[in-house]
């Protein structure tokens, strides 16, 4: 069996960059692994900008953002495999891979960074009631088949949902041509960020309808049209609030879920708020020499932020290889407060913290003229003010590494206030 | 000219079409989707009942308990998974317990064999996740569960290398009596055969009519199901139903046979025979009612909802025989519960009845009843996955992340007899698109798949039937701008 120091699980922004990180760190052999033809996971149909203002410090498309991490990983002659699927992973590290060309292939690796992204919500996990004809598409494989392949999914769109990648693509195929009649959204807020909802729909004049879902679908082949209503407060339909719009296309973009199932093979433990692997500082799992960064860890809204926390991941898993992990030393744990869904990560190890530590969280409702509180008892560590927080944009607090010597009781809760 | 036409490939037909390919007749079997199972075929409870359900003496009766029994020999021949699961009715009081006892006198009666009345505790042992409140059960070892979509594009295969003729897209919408004959009309074409078996479901009052006078009418009942993640795989490991009513045999939790947990169905009278939308008052009932069996099921591990619409007779059991009005046209119709279980027994029945009608039949020689092996890449051990890349390298390559599916076996889906020609065909046979992604990863390479595989551009690849197309053009497409010529020959003036 073939020995590598790390093996990366997918070839996407995270994998890329902790594949990359760990390199630079000292890591002798690094492997990533990828199902698709080419490196840059999602990245590759993403040709919008906005990519990039954090790490690059300019704007870039989601081709180009991705075409300098695959040129470094090259420069760097870090070996990947393109069309293979990873099977399963064990928690001794053994991944066993099957592709064209070798066939059946188990590798053992020192450490293994999960970096797998997250697939989409679908019709099904929602339930929408109706006929089950052609011309439902996640917004995602809408953007594939546009982007990547150059086809149309339809002439006249209704979008359920207010994802970003369903703003994305309510814009996009406006430029070709379509007609995107409207954006419901169940939620009483839009489900992406409020650039998207400025740029990708309103610009276009296209109507975006918060309160309101799909409670019928018609066609019995190719999808003829949907029935909207608005929701009341418990989210159940109002009688009489129905309209139909009649269309060949129907757009989801209802949730991202982050693709864990690998993970779980090796024994890693969930967050049952994320769906993702509970991870400290340096984001190794509860299985040690097991990493995991980017959206199968928790969805992002930026890729920036995914590179960022990738880089961390390989960072120390290079450390991890080379035996300059170390012990644990004191362990603080992060608990989410008032008005905060979670917290990553979930755990910091004090000792391990250089600078300092950024912590990722999502609140739980609309916020307005509140402030984020981190707290270690009754201490208070930081304190922000934020003029507006909603669930679709992801919260970022720095804290110190000397501030978080205050931590005493080794917790800190985060509280909107 | 063929000795036989069998209208409708669902269950019945394809297994009657199979039973009869034993004999050396020209046999043609026809079906108006574009594809075999495509109707009350592929959204049903897919249970192999044990048979104390049905009231002694009808047909149902008489038909479900050796269709039940030649399940097992069957599906080895064909290479269709099935698995003897046994089944639980519970009961959550005494009176309910009175009707359990009622169900295993009428089993005894209708020779239903290894069944059990028994108590909580058992029942706990069988399935832990049950409720509390169940006071008792009727436990039928013989039950079961299939895929029944499966078996039926088995049958249609197998039928066919032994020799059936296959009509797809051929929509039967009128029929001559003729000498001695009937002729066929489906749209612009026609067949003529000497006797014509009518199997088709949810509209074979409909054909019947075509040549005699209404002796019944199809009631059409929908039932909506829910269908969970393998995750939760192992929740219940019998089909757990419930003390059956006037309306069906009651709300079920079941395993199905690819490892998913379903529950459903309601039983909903309906007009429209093509209504098999899912509706909120459906799907909430269902919820509502599965409760009452087992809690614990989550909303949020549902990865699909479905409705299928049972073909009931208004005669209420099966229709099965020769048309007093129209000799040699055979109805074999109303073949709702347990018509799936049953099929195999009928279509040895109506074998006998054609074997009456035409004086004997001639055995065909060359009759194999075993189909090819289907490769299942991941059942597969480590040692026969390596020699099948070796072979043949598209089975190195996954295309189905969540069911594991290899294009290998998705390329040998499609060219078998009866094969593959949409994304639906290729769900049906090998699975792709039915995990929790639901076909949203691997849609767009399965169709690429078919388009290479079938000769034809992606674009005009299918859902299932010939209008469900799933691409509307090319990006760049000027045609998309309804006046793009007036505005270029506007900016042409300026």
């Amino acid at each position: 069996m073939n020995e590598y120091d790390i093996a990366v699980i997918g070839g996407g922004p995270a994998g890329l960059a902790a594949a990359i990180e760990a390199k630079k760190h000292g890591a002798g052999t690094v492997l990533l692994i990828d199902r698709e033809m080419e490196l840059g996971g999602i990245l590759q149909q993403c040709v919008h900008n906005g990519f990039g203002l954090h790490i690059f410090r300019e704007e870039l498309t989601g081709t180009e953002y991705a075409e300098r991490f695959i040129k470094e990983l090259k420069e760097l002659r870090i070996e990947y495999k393109l069309d293979t699927m990873v099977l399963s992973i064990t928690e001794e590290k053994v991944i066993s891979m099957v592709n064209k060309t070798e066939g059946l292939v188990n590798i053992k690796a020192k450490a293994v960074i999960l970096a797998m992204g997250c697939r989409e919500r679908t019709r099904g996990a929602i339930n929408i009631p109706g006929t089950r004809p052609s011309g439902i598409f996640t917004a995602g494989t809408a953007q594939r088949f546009v982007n990547k392949e150059g086809y149309m999914v339809g002439r006249n769109i209704v979008i359920l949902g207010s994802g970003d990648i369903g703003m994305i693509m309510a814009r996009r195929l406006t430029l070709e041509g379509a007609r995107v009649k409207v954006v419901a959204e169940a939620l009483p807020y839009p489900g992406g960020l409020v650039r998207n909802v400025v740029q990708c729909l309103e610009d276009y004049g296209i109507p975006l309808l918060l309160n309101h879902t799909i409670v019928d679908i018609k066609g019995k082949n190719r999808i003829e049209g949907v029935t909207i209503a608005e929701l009341d407060e418990n989210r159940k339909p109002i009688g009489g609030t129905e309209q139909f719009y009649e269309c060949d296309t129907l757009l989801l973009s209802v949730g991202l879920i982050p693709e864990n199932e690998l993970s779980k093979g090796a024994d890693v433990k969930l967050d049952p708020i994320t769906g993702g692997p509970v991870v400290n500082e340096s984001m190794e799992t509860t299985v040690r020499g097991v990493f995991a960064c980017g959206n199968v860890v928790h969805v992002h809204d930026l890729v920036d932020y995914v590179t960022e926390e990738s880089r961390t991941a390989g960072r120390n898993a290079a450390r991890f290889v080379n035996g300059e992990a170390g012990g644990y030393g004191p362990v603080i744990r992060t608990k989410p407060g008032n008005g905060i869904r979670y917290i990553v990560p979930h755990f910091i190890r004090r000792d391990k913290v250089e600078r300092s530590v950024d912590l990722f969280m999502r609140v739980d409702r609309i916020f307005t003229d509140k402030k984020l509180v981190v707290k270690s008892g009754d201490i208070v560590i930081r304190a922000i003010n934020k003029a507006y927080m909603r669930p679709g944009e992801m919260e970022r607090i720095n804290i110190t590494a000397e501030s978080l010597k205050a931590a005493e009781n080794l917790s800190l809760t985060i509280d909107v206030e | 000219m063929y000795d036989i036409a069998v209208i409708g490939a669902g269950i019945t037909g394809c297994s009657i079409a199979r039973e009869l390919s034993r004999y050396n007749i020209k046999i043609l079997l026809i079906e108006k989707n574009s594809d075999v199972a495509d109707g009350t075929t592929k959204a049903n409870s897919a249970i192999v009942h044990a048979g104390y359900d049905a009231k002694p003496g009808t047909l149902k009766a008489r038909f479900n308990v050796p269709g039940a029994l030649m399940y097992e020999k069957l599906c080895s021949e064909l290479d269709v998974p099935y698995k003897k699961t046994g089944s639980l009715v519970l009961a959550f009081s005494p009176e309910e317990m009175k009707t359990i006892q009622k169900l295993y006198d009428q089993g005894i009666a209708n020779g239903v064999p290894d069944m059990e009345i028994i108590g909580k505790d058992k029942v706990h042992e069988i399935d832990g996740n049950l409720s509390d409140e169940v006071v008792g059960a009727l436990y039928a070892r013989n039950a079961g569960i299939v895929s029944p979509w499966e078996l039926a594009i088995a049958l249609a295969e197998n039928a066919v290398e032994n020799g059936v003729e296959l009509f797809l897209d051929s929509e039967v919408t009128r029929i001559e009596k003729m000498n001695g004959l009937y002729r066929l009309h489906m749209g612009d074409r026609f067949a003529e055969a000497r006797f014509v078996i009518n199997c088709a479901g949810l509209y074979s009052d409909k054909v019947n009519e075509m040549v005699a006078a209404p002796s019944f009418k199809i009631l059409p009942r929908r039932g909506q199901y829910n269908v969970f993640d393998k995750s939760l795989g192992n929740f219940v490991n019998t089909v757990i139903f419930q003390c059956p009513s006037d309306s069906g045999k009651g709300v079920l939790i079941s395993p199905t046979i690819h490892g998913n947990i379903f529950i459903g169905p309601d039983a909903e009278d309906i007009e429209d025979r093509e209504a098999v939308q899912t509706t909120l008052e459906g799907i909430s009932y269902i919820w509502e009612a599965s409760a009452r069996s087992a809690k614990g099921l989550k909303p949020n591990a549902v990865i699909t909802a479905f409705a299928g619409i049972r073909a009931r007779s208004s005669t209420d059991d099966f229709v099965i025989g020769e048309s007093k009005e129209a000799k040699g046209f055979i109805n074999v119709a109303g073949i709702e519960s347990p018509g799936l279980t049953a099929a195999p027994a009928i279509a040895v029945h109506v074998a006998d009845i054609v074997k009456g009608l035409m004086g004997g039949l001639e055995v065909n020689p060359g009759f194999n009843p075993v189909r090819r092996r289907v490769v299942r890449f991941m059942e597969l051990s480590e040692e026969d996955k390596r020699i099948l890349i070796k072979q043949d390298p598209r089975y190195g390559r996954i295309i189905c992340r969540c069911e594991s599916i290899t294009e290998g076996e998705i390329v040998d889906a499609i060219h078998r007899k009866a094969g593959a020609r949409s994304l639906d065909g290729v769900k049906k046979r090998v699975r792709p698109g039915s995990g929790r992604c639901q076909g949203s990863f691997c849609g767009p390479r399965v169709m690429e798949i078919l388009a290479r595989e079938l000769g034809i551009d992606i674009k005009d690849v299918v859902k299932n039937n010939r209008k469900s197309y799933i691409l509307a053009g090319e990006t760049k497409d000027n045609s998309l701008y309804e006046d793009i010529h007036d505005i270029a020959a506007a900016s042409r003036k300026v």
